[in-house]
């Protein structure tokens, strides 16, 4: 699992917000990672197998996970599978990513957005910062509530 | 029953400063209809006809006679005077404002209390046994087992935009009161040497295409049940249908799978999954189970009062039930009130229900799946007094699991989707069965009516189920016999071309008159049925 002190959250209520990725080796998509052996970022559609990625995760510093729109919930799944595989670089949420998804989002282990459209970063800053007590382990380092009520 | 501690507390209030911020960038304009629908699905308020519905959770259909009240509060105070009690143990309201929400909301909170996911593509409101603490079968008291699960569910941050809605079912008897086998995953407590774990179904569920759901588990220990559902889940989550609303529930991707298959996959994922230490340890469960502790039953058995009134000797006889202790039993107060409105209770009534679990049932009521409510402990002495209040209420109809004890779905009274009435027809049909004793000499009979084909009136599983269908135009239903909810769960089947509302109402006297007819001893409707098969049925109604 993910350590938290190693993402760009790092209990920093404000995650890093991009809208390009000037200055990087561009994301190439999961067919083209497999086929080749130097890419370190890669993207993955909605219904791309997160787990193939998972032989050669220590080359990788940048997965982008694609949400073709905000009701589409794979990217979720998708970002645990690789923070338990202990995928350690930039997690990129990319798409129809919306403020109030966010904090799911960063709970999965996301820790970049490229939202399509603009967010407002006072109205994610109260939404990141809203609940202080979550019932279950994510892939973030927030203590679920038993673990408090239990130590 | 269950308290929050501070963290539960913090979680529900954050919820309503959450929902109030999105109300207030809707009424901006910040949020378009399209982004702010989801968001307000997640907390139950739906878009109807004619306004906003709220639906309520209550929590495995638990709640005590403050909950009650409020229920009552908000009926009173946002609705016009009626709560709607649902087929998910749940409360709808009406005629909601949207400004209005998130006050309702912060009312709520204040008796620990929500709507969180009572609707929306999530982990739905966990639904259990209405007789759970009280009935003499079972295991255990699923309740604690289903607060687990409701902590571990509630804003689950990986299954919050899952394929389609899921529902999950927890009992504790073989006994099966709450459809367990027709839900998304249902679970059954039983105990092997001495220990506790889960049965575990997946991939049930009604709407146009119903499936029983199969068994995914014999035995999950409880250390590791969380675990076992996260992998259930996620396995969904990332395989599920999303290019088709309609084949979007686990039961077709389980369906398309195979069960077998299905099952290996949710073993692959909880090996991996379980070592992440995702479940709590025992010592949380039991936290919550001591809060579902007996209440000081007294040990010297209570006598029922005699007495001669014959009203009062149905009552009893059809709405209460068996108790595990000596000298109490389980009542159930019917909502269905001959030519009522399934589910419905006036503000005045939900009020009075509240006084009476005060005072006569330990504080707690039930909402049932068949939209009734129960007071799960009353003592023997003290019946009468609660069926001479429930008479002067309009809610002393004796005719539990009777014909007139409908399931009806709000139909197009009230729903978008709806292709016809089910309410005027359900009153049609108590109205028909329910003078001169007829329902009685028809015994169990249990009738389920939706509006159209995505069966919240879950009359897939009716021993006649009617369901509502748009023919060019203008409303037809359909009759379907053969169904059951319960533990000897099965699908009801089209009986053929369907009928106007008068129409259905004669086909049923038909098949009931070839029940009445041809019955052996002690056979409910359900058996004849299925002893005679479909075709001397067909032959009555189209013959
Ligand atoms: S069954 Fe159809 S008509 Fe009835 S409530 Fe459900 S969606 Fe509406």
């Amino acid at each position: 699992m993910a350590d938290r002190d190693a993402t760009d959250v790092a209990g920093d209520p404000s995650p890093a917000l991009r809208q390009d990725a000037a200055g990087e080796q561009p994301a190439v998509t999961l067919e083209a990672f497999l086929s080749q052996d130097d890419a370190h970022a890669v993207r993955l559609e909605a219904g791309d197998d997160a787990r193939a990625l998972l032989p050669r995760l220590a080359q990788l510093k940048l997965v982008e996970i694609s949400f073709p729109s905000f009701r589409d919930g794979r990217g979720y799944s998708a970002a645990r599978i690789l923070r338990e595989a202990g995928f350690m670089g930039e997690l990129r949420a990319q798409g129809d990513v919306l403020v109030d998804q966010v904090p799911h989002m960063i709970r999965c282990g996301f820790n970049s957005f490229a939202p399509e459209a603009a967010i407002d970063p006072e109205v994610l800053k109260r939404s990141v910062e809203r609940y202080a007590a979550v019932y279950q382990r994510g892939a973030d380092a927030a203590e679920p509530v038993w673990r408090r009520r239990h130590g | 029953m269950y308290r929050y501690d501070q963290y539960d507390q913090a979680i529900v209030d954050a919820r309503v400063e959450e929902f109030r911020d999105q109300v207030a960038r809707r009424l901006s304009g910040a949020l378009t209809e399209d982004q702010f629908k989801p968001l307000r699905l997640m907390n139950g308020l739906y878009l109807q006809l004619h306004a906003y519905m709220l639906r309520v959770a209550v929590p495995y259909g638990t709640l005590d006679s403050r909950q009650m009240r409020m229920l009552g509060h908000i009926a009173r105070t946002y609705d016009r005077g009626y709560g709607h009690f649902t087929t998910r143990q749940n409360i709808q309201f009406n005629w909601i404002k949207l400004e209005d929400a998130p006050e309702i909301l912060a009312e709520l909170a204040t008796v620990e209390m929500h709507a969180i996911q009572t609707s929306g593509n999530c982990i739905r409101n966990i639904s259990s046994d209405q007789f759970a603490g009280a009935a003499a079968d079972e295991v255990t008291d699923p309740r604690p087992w289903a607060e687990l699960i409701r902590q571990w569910s509630t804003f689950h941050p990986e299954f919050t935009y899952l394929p389609r809605k899921f529902k999950i079912a927890v009992i504790a008897s073989d006994t099966d009161r709450a459809a367990m086998r027709l839900h998304d995953i249902g679970i059954q407590l039983v105990k092997r040497d001495g220990r506790i774990g889960a049965r575990v179904f997946a991939g049930g569920g009604m709407g146009r295409t119903p499936m029983i759901a199969p068994e995914i588990a014999e035995f999950v220990p409880a250390e590791e049940l969380l675990s076992f559902l996260e992998a259930c889940l996620r396995v969904y989550n990332r395989h599920g249908r999303r290019d088709n609303i309609y084949k979007a529930r686990i039961k077709i991707l389980i369906h398309d799978l195979g069960a077998d298959e299905y099952r290996r996959q949710v073993e692959e994922e909880h090996v991996a999954v379980k070592a992440l230490g995702l479940d709590p340890p025992l010592a949380e469960l039991d936290r919550i189970a001591a809060m579902f502790g007996d209440p000081p039953f007294e040990s010297v058995e209570s006598p029922l009062v005699p007495n001669g009134d014959a009203a009062f000797a149905a009552w009893l006889d059809q709405n209460t039930s068996a108790h595990k202790h000596p000298g109490y039993r389980v009542v159930t107060i019917s909502l269905k009130p001959i030519g009522g409105i399934p589910g419905d209770a006036s503000a005045d009534q939900i009020d009075l229900m509240a006084d009476l679990a005060e005072r006569y049932s330990f504080d707690e009521l039930r909402v049932t799946h068949a939209q009734n409510i129960v007071l799960p402990h009353v003592a023997a002495r003290d019946l009468f007094a609660v069926w001479s209040a429930l008479r002067d209420a309009g809610l002393a109809e004796a005719n539990l699991d009777l014909i007139s004890d409908i399931i009806a779905c709000p139909g197009l009274d009230y729903c978008s989707l709806a292709n016809a009435r089910s309410i005027p027809l359900a009153q049609k049909i108590a109205t028909r069965f329910g003078a001169n004793g007829r329902q009685q000499e028809l015994g169990e009979l249990k009738l389920k009516i939706s509006g159209c084909i995505n069966a919240c009136g879950h009359h897939h599983a009716g021993h006649i189920g009617v369901l509502g269908v748009d023919r060019k135009g203008v409303e037809n239903f359909q009759l379907l016999l053969g169904g059951s909810g319960a533990e000897d769960v099965s699908l009801a089947r089209i009986t053929g071309p369907g009928f106007s509302e008068d129409g259905v109402v004669d086909a049923i006297e038909k098949v009931t008159d070839l029940y009445l007819a041809r019955r052996e001893d002690g056979e409910r409707f359900l058996d004849t049925y299925r002893r005679l098969g479909m075709e001397p049925f067909k032959e009555v109604i189209y013959g």
